[in-house]
């Protein structure tokens, strides 16, 4: 018989991790914008675990959209990824967790991100990669903002994969209407125009986060676009 | 005489057989000869269309994913236009890779200054860790790229290899790592780059100075300069095949217990606006022998 005194968290705990990294217990949508749709993912969609965070075989998630990345590391913390007892020193220079992740200093994050427009292509060649090992099994999401699709290496990314049949390759887009120029539904178009296999869902509801991350997309690449509230200042110096 | 590019592909194919790490990955520009090579490895021989971000940031994806990419086209377009990603998705992420450009100075005189970028070493000189070939024969070519490439060493390190049509009549025995003594002499010393050596050897003739042969230039070989210039006056003219001055404070590094002076030469910053052959473009930068041993012959006093 084995125990464990690894307490477990559930989604109705991170609000109280995230408050150990802003001091605050309340959040606003941008802070949260992520939340639900990085729990689905971790919580039911990805197969990777702290046990597993070096098996060439995990699934990989990728933040590209590394901005306000309170969310991901209490998603992580709650996972067993990293120390709970982490999340206070946010930000400060002995804290691995800044704000922007760094694959490096933080365990479970497959890339460093802050510089917008980067993970898309990165996953396309982890896709890639593991392709060409044989791996055709482990799934790669990648989490991109809505005005992050304004960056052009996104467009060479979704370009790309679709007719390249990627269909290991899944894009996450978090759309809180952030975007200076956009038009409605532009974003989904603009994937289904290069091939991909599309879903627009509630980005606060479970069901339906659940249902489309899981939605089979032969011989195509995947993205689901998962609509938030309207950004508000998020603090990012402009 | 073929070129460095042309035996680019060969080596590369070589490389794919013996090591299942390898890929390569190309924009459209040398798509050609990697024709055989795609036939037998479908799914490392990757081309990404003319998307140049793309193609950086997929080849940093491929080293995530556990292989050892091959990144390749013409060095404006694989250092200059994609940089941040050279910075993040290599650098910043902490992956290696191995670049690989051509026609980076003047290569294609006739295409003008879009398809020039003298500047890229001194660009990739303001990252960390990057070793930095520049290869002066075919043969030369193949023994770096092969160095680079390092297969079946599990090698994560980051290169980059910079070829040219630009080379010297008869290969060198380089090492990949170190410059080799080509001339002695006393009164300074002579750190000729990869294709530049003929020129340097013709300009130097009957000189008594000490000549240097560096093909890799990071790191620089900073203890081969210190013997050189503790048995020559320590008068020092680099001679580079991309932008003057590139390479002068690696030797000032170097040099600093020693009291010193340093000449760098190579291509100019200004933008000519001509057209024309490699020659005229290697005479217009002052490089041909003649003007070497002019310049060299002033400095050295």
């Amino acid at each position: 018989m084995t125990t464990t005194t690894e307490r477990t968290y559930a989604y109705a705990d991170l609000p109280h991790l995230m408050s150990r990294m802003t001091g605050d217990e309340k959040h606003g949508p941008a802070a949260t914008s992520t939340l639900d749709a990085l729990w689905v993912l971790y919580d039911q969609v990805l197969r990777v675990t702290p046990a597993r965070v070096d098996d060439p075989a995990r699934d990989r998630f990728l933040l590209s959209k590394g901005h306000g990345p309170m969310a991901y590391y209490a998603v992580l913390a709650a996972k067993g990824f990293l120390p709970v007892d982490w999340l206070e020193g946010f930000g400060s220079y002995d804290s691995p967790l800044g704000h922007h992740p760094d694959r490096v200093l933080v365990p479970g994050a497959e890339i460093g991100s802050g510089s917008l427009g980067h993970g898309l292509p990165l996953a396309v060649g982890t896709a890639l990669g593991l392709r060409a090992q044989g791996l055709t099994d482990p799934r790669v999401w990648v989490l991109v903002g809505d005005a992050e699709m304004d960056e052009g290496s996104n467009h060479e990314a979704v370009a790309y994969a679709g007719p390249a049949g990627l269909e290991q390759l899944h894009t996450l887009v978090i759309d809180n209407a952030s975007a200076s120029y956009a038009r409605p539904g532009g974003i989904a178009a603009r994937f289904e125009a290069a091939g991909w296999s599309a879903r627009t869902v509630d980005g606060r509801d479970h069901a339906a986060l659940y249902e489309a991350f899981t939605a089979p997309h032969a011989g195509r690449p995947h993205v689901v676009v998962a609509r938030v509230e309207s950004k508000e200042y998020a603090g990012e110096p402009k | 005489m073929d070129t460095m590019r042309d035996r680019f592909a060969p080596v590369m194919a070589r490389l794919l057989d013996e090591d299942p790490r390898v890929a390569v990955v190309l924009a459209e520009i040398g798509k050609d000869a990697f024709q055989e090579s795609a036939h037998a490895h479908p799914d490392r021989v990757i081309n990404v269309g003319i998307r140049e971000q793309l193609l950086v940031g997929a080849g940093a994806g491929l080293a995530l994913a556990g292989l050892r990419p091959v990144v390749h086209t013409f060095a404006s377009f694989l250092v200059e236009r994609p940089f941040e990603q050279i910075k993040l998705d290599f650098g910043h992420q902490g992956l290696g890779g191995v670049l690989v450009s051509a026609a980076a100075s003047f290569d294609w005189p006739e295409g003008g200054f879009t398809h020039m970028s003298p500047g890229d070493v001194a660009l990739m000189d303001t990252l960390e860790d990057w070793s930095v070939y520049v290869p002066g024969h075919p043969d030369e070519a193949e023994t770096l790229l092969r160095h680079a490439v390092a297969p079946g060493t599990g090698s994560d390190t980051k290169a980059y290899v910079r070829l040219s049509v630009q080379a010297n009549a008869e290969p060198m025995p380089v090492d990949g790592e170190h410059f080799l003594t080509v001339r002695e002499g006393g009164r300074g010393v002579v750190v000729a780059v990869g294709p530049l050596l003929d020129q340097v050897l013709a300009a130097t003739e009957g000189l008594d100075v000490t000549v240097l042969y560096a093909t890799t230039v990071r790191p620089f070989d900073g203890a081969a300069l210190r013997r050189a210039v503790g048995a020559a006056r320590a008068d020092v003219v680099l001679v580079e095949p991309y932008l003057a001055g590139t390479s002068t404070a690696a030797a000032n590094d170097a040099l600093v217990e020693v009291e010193h002076r340093v000449l760098g030469l190579g291509v100019g910053r200004g933008e000519l606006r001509r057209y024309g052959r490699v020659d005229e473009h290697v005479r217009a930068h002052g490089l041909d022998a003649a003007s070497l041993r002019e310049r060299i012959g002033r400095f050295l006093r």
